[in-house]
């Protein structure tokens, strides 16, 4: 290699691997994989804040905690919050730690541009929260419809256009990054039909967002031209139309959807297995079940625009294909049941997760399918019974799933486990405070109970379950911070988890506990699915299942003097976090002066053209 | 191929086969389509929506733009010949042809930014109805689009000319090459969608 080349760069290279310097320069997959859960935790904290303020104002009727204009700014910024800075990263941030240990690789395809991803994330969201101290944030819903979002004075419908376009940046290389990782990074042996159920979801998950994040970003771009430059993309008095804000947004927002419930439902398919001593109950329906959600997934966009009035052709085409959408994520169901059928079920705190997983997801799922048809739809679109449907998906679904994959797999990221009890104890507050702050709104909505109004009167019967409602919320505050102490406590002083708590059968138990730098000093060899199980036990001929005498040889180059020795890894870089500024202070510019842009942009090339110049290698 | 004999000196196995970085760009070119779709759309949505300003039939110059269009086109001839100079080594070629490339790509902009002056003294504004909006929104990103390739193509001529780029880099010219053919056909489908078809 061009050494000489290779040494005079821009910048000394970084080689700090402790301190907090070294988190800012890293570029390895697992320090990154840890920044974006803390990041998207601390957002679930504060977007968590926000529902206590809304829940708090509607706990009687008209209530006065919050003005009207606070809580328009609150629902719509809880809203954003948890889609795009909870749910999305808590995602990523686990596929960052995991993927690469599940496929047997030593880091992703692009170690720099991965960590541009987590900072253009970070800075995406601080961008958006920016603007409280700024006039005011964004009040037009996390759906922005025009004309409302266009006309709303303040800036925090424009500060809603470019924090999205932000974090849509950060998406879209994640998901190249994704693609190009589980395709080509896998160790041999590897197949596609061998990956975990996890890695699959994670593959579809990515092509969602390729294909997703570029269709809000002409939304987001019309509606900032709308905004800033006097546009008229979605001028009704011009001829503009605001139908159009819609299909753009729904075509994305669907698909958006399915991008943060596929991740945890991977988690899901490898955490029932491992709790069940069983192999996933039919891996290729499941993995095809995936996938088949990830095209269908773009055809179904239209239902969350029955009352707009598209006709009866197409609303009756939306309806079929959103029933039909149904099929494959009920194939799921029947997998992860089959899966625990007669299983060795072991009740531990990942497995508590799991089923709550899936009996919230089925009930979240029934009441979906009700919004397929459209004259109940029509009943239900702006009420509680809309809000009760996607927090059971997102919430009992989506959310439920992380906390297993956080559950399962923090022994392997920080090598001690979490507290079984406190783990117990999070989990039922969870349950019965998630059930008792959402069921009830099944019901207030199908009493007509309209969303995003920040008060009711008195004597309309909703009462009760709105104090319910808000007693629930709160006892979820009460289980989220049982889980912060958990954490705080296993770091002082949690049982040592070893390189294999749970008997696992994926590749990342298969080296020790927290996984080292180079994750793996030999690459595996994959000679079947479930891989680290088949080497740990053997079938007999009569189906009985032996351990293999030097069982589970976790890790037998744990003794030599240096492991990692020869191994070349990606040296860390200052250039992702001093590229990642120049978007916020583009989108700053947008809003209030011009050579903010040029400022932005010259930071942005100057940074890429010094990163395109920097080998992503040093020799040692 | 030339490049078959070259012992990869640098290139990672795959899974696949295929280059990472390869295949990272077929990933992006693959959202940019659609990127472009969504402004092509909401473009087809909105030709007459012309809201009393000028309509496309009182603007567009066809001769005018039939020509630059065809500046831009040449270059991805260009492209090819720097990619194939690239190949057989010829850095000296390679820098040449990636010089017509840039040079041919700033003209198209040229154009560009006459065009839109021209039209805006015509009475097109981008406030003036959603046709001006969605006309020079989806004609601004392409040629922002061009504007990021040219200066892709300066900074490997800049490498070559320092020695940065070795011979067995020959990727990342091919890389920005696909870049440049891709925007050069997102160009060919607005020319004949926004200028050809009568509104």
């Amino acid at each position: 290699m061009a050494t000489a080349a290779a040494q005079e760069s821009l910048f000394r290279r970084p080689t700090a691997t402790t301190g907090w310097w070294s988190w800012v320069t890293t570029v390895d997959h697992k320090k990154i994989g840890i920044l974006y859960c803390a990041t998207a935790i601390t957002f679930f904290v504060i977007g968590g804040i926000q529902a206590l303020a809304i829940r708090t104002q509607l706990a009687v009727p008209n209530g006065t905690t919050l003005t009207a204009e606070t809580y328009n700014q609150f629902f719509t910024m809880h809203g954003l919050t948890m889609i795009f800075l909870v749910v999305m990263p808590l995602g990523v941030g686990i596929m960052n730690y995991m993927a690469p240990l599940m496929i047997g690789a030593r880091d992703v395809a692009f170690p720099r541009i991965n960590a541009f991803s987590y900072w253009v994330f970070l800075l995406g969201g601080l961008f958006l929260y920016s603007s409280f101290f700024l006039g005011g944030a964004p009040d037009g819903g996390w759906f922005g419809y025009a004309p409302l979002s266009t006309e709303l004075p303040g800036n925090g419908m424009t500060f809603y256009s470019l924090g999205l376009q932000i974090l849509g940046v950060a998406s879209l290389l994640g998901a190249v990054n994704f693609i190009v990782t589980i395709l080509n990074m896998r160790a041999p042996g590897m197949t596609l039909m061998r990956m975990p159920v996890f890695i699959w979801m994670t593959l579809v998950t990515a092509f969602l967002l390729l294909f997703a994040m570029p269709v809000i970003a002409v939304a987001l771009f019309e509606l900032m031209f709308d905004r800033v430059y006097n546009a008229n993309f979605f001028n009704p008095a011009t001829g503009g139309d605001p139908v159009l804000w819609q299909h753009l947004f729904w075509l994305f927002g669907h698909p958006e959807v399915y991008i943060m419930i596929l991740p945890a439902m991977g988690i899901v398919s490898d955490v029932l297995p491992t709790f069940s001593r069983k192999p996933i109950f039919g891996y290729a329906a499941i993995v095809f079940a995936g996938i088949a959600i990830g095209f269908m997934g773009w055809g179904v966009w239209a239902h969350h625009m029955f009352a707009v009035g598209l006709g009866p052709v197409a609303n009756s085409a939306f309806a079929l294909s959103t029933m039909f959408i149904a099929v494959p994520t009920g194939v799921k169901i029947f997998n992860w049941l089959g899966t625990m059928w007669k299983g060795d079920l072991h009740f531990d705190t990942p497995m508590l997760f799991a089923i709550g997983f899936v009996s919230m997801f089925i009930i979240g799922g029934l009441s979906g399918v009700t919004h397929a048809i459209v004259p109940h739809d029509a009943q239900q679109t702006d009420t509680y019974y809309i809000v009760a449907h996607f927090h059971y998906v997102l919430f009992g679904g989506a959310i439920f799933g992380l906390f297993a994959g956080m559950y399962y797999w923090w022994p392997k990221v920080f090598g001690k486990l979490l507290s079984e009890g406190l783990g117990k104890i999070h989990f039922w507050l969870m349950f019965i405070g998630f059930n008792l702050a959402f069921g009830p709104m099944h019901i207030l909505g199908l009493e007509g109970m309209p969303r995003r109004t920040y008060t009711y009167p008195d004597g309309m019967g909703w009462n009760l379950w709105n104090l319910v409602s808000t007693v629930g919320a709160f006892i979820i505050a009460v289980s989220i911070a049982v889980f912060l102490v958990n954490a705080v406590l296993t770091k002082r002083k949690g049982r040592e988890a070893g390189a294999d708590p749970w008997d696992g059968r994926t590749l990342e138990w298969s080296i020790p506990s927290p996984a080292p730098e180079y994750n793996f000093a030999e690459i595996p060899i994959v000679k079947a699915r479930d891989d680290f199980w088949h080497r740990k036990y053997v079938v007999k001929p009569d189906e009985q299942v032996t351990p293999v005498v030097a069982g589970g040889a976790v890790a037998a180059h744990e003794d030599e003097d240096d492991p990692g020795h020869g191994i070349h890894l990606p040296a860390p870089s200052f250039l992702p976090a001093m590229a990642a500024p120049g978007l916020p202070i583009m989108a700053y510019g947008v809003i209030y002066s011009w050579p903010l842009i040029v400022l932005g942009g010259l930071l942005l090339l100057l940074a890429l053209f010094a990163w395109v110049l920097e080998p992503s290698e040093v020799d040692h | 191929m030339a490049t078959e004999l070259t012992p990869a000196v640098h290139e990672h196995h795959t899974s696949t086969g295929l280059d990472n970085t390869k295949m990272a760009m077929w990933g992006f070119l693959g959202s940019e389509c659609l990127f472009f779709g969504s402004f092509i759309s909401t473009y087809l949505l909105y030709r007459n929506q012309t809201a009393d300003g000028p309509t496309s039939a009182d603007l567009y110059d066809i001769p005018y733009t039939s020509v630059s269009s065809f500046v831009l086109l040449m270059s991805s001839l260009t492209m090819v010949l720097a990619l194939a100079a690239c190949h057989r080594s010829d850095q000296r070629g390679m820098r040449a042809w990636l010089l017509a490339t840039a040079l041919l790509g700033m003209v198209f902009i040229g154009g560009q930014i006459y065009e839109f002056t021209e039209f805006a003294h015509q009475g097109l504004g981008l406030d003036v109805s959603p046709f001006g909006s969605s006309f020079y929104v989806l004609t601004g990103f392409h040629g922002a689009h061009v504007t990021v390739g040219i200066l892709m193509l300066l900074l490997l001529v800049g490498m070559s000319m320092f020695n940065r780029l070795g011979s067995d880099d020959s990727r990342k010219v091919e890389l920005i090459g696909l870049y440049w053919h891709f925007v050069d056909i997102v160009w060919i489908i607005i020319f004949t969608v926004v200028y050809l078809i009568p509104s």
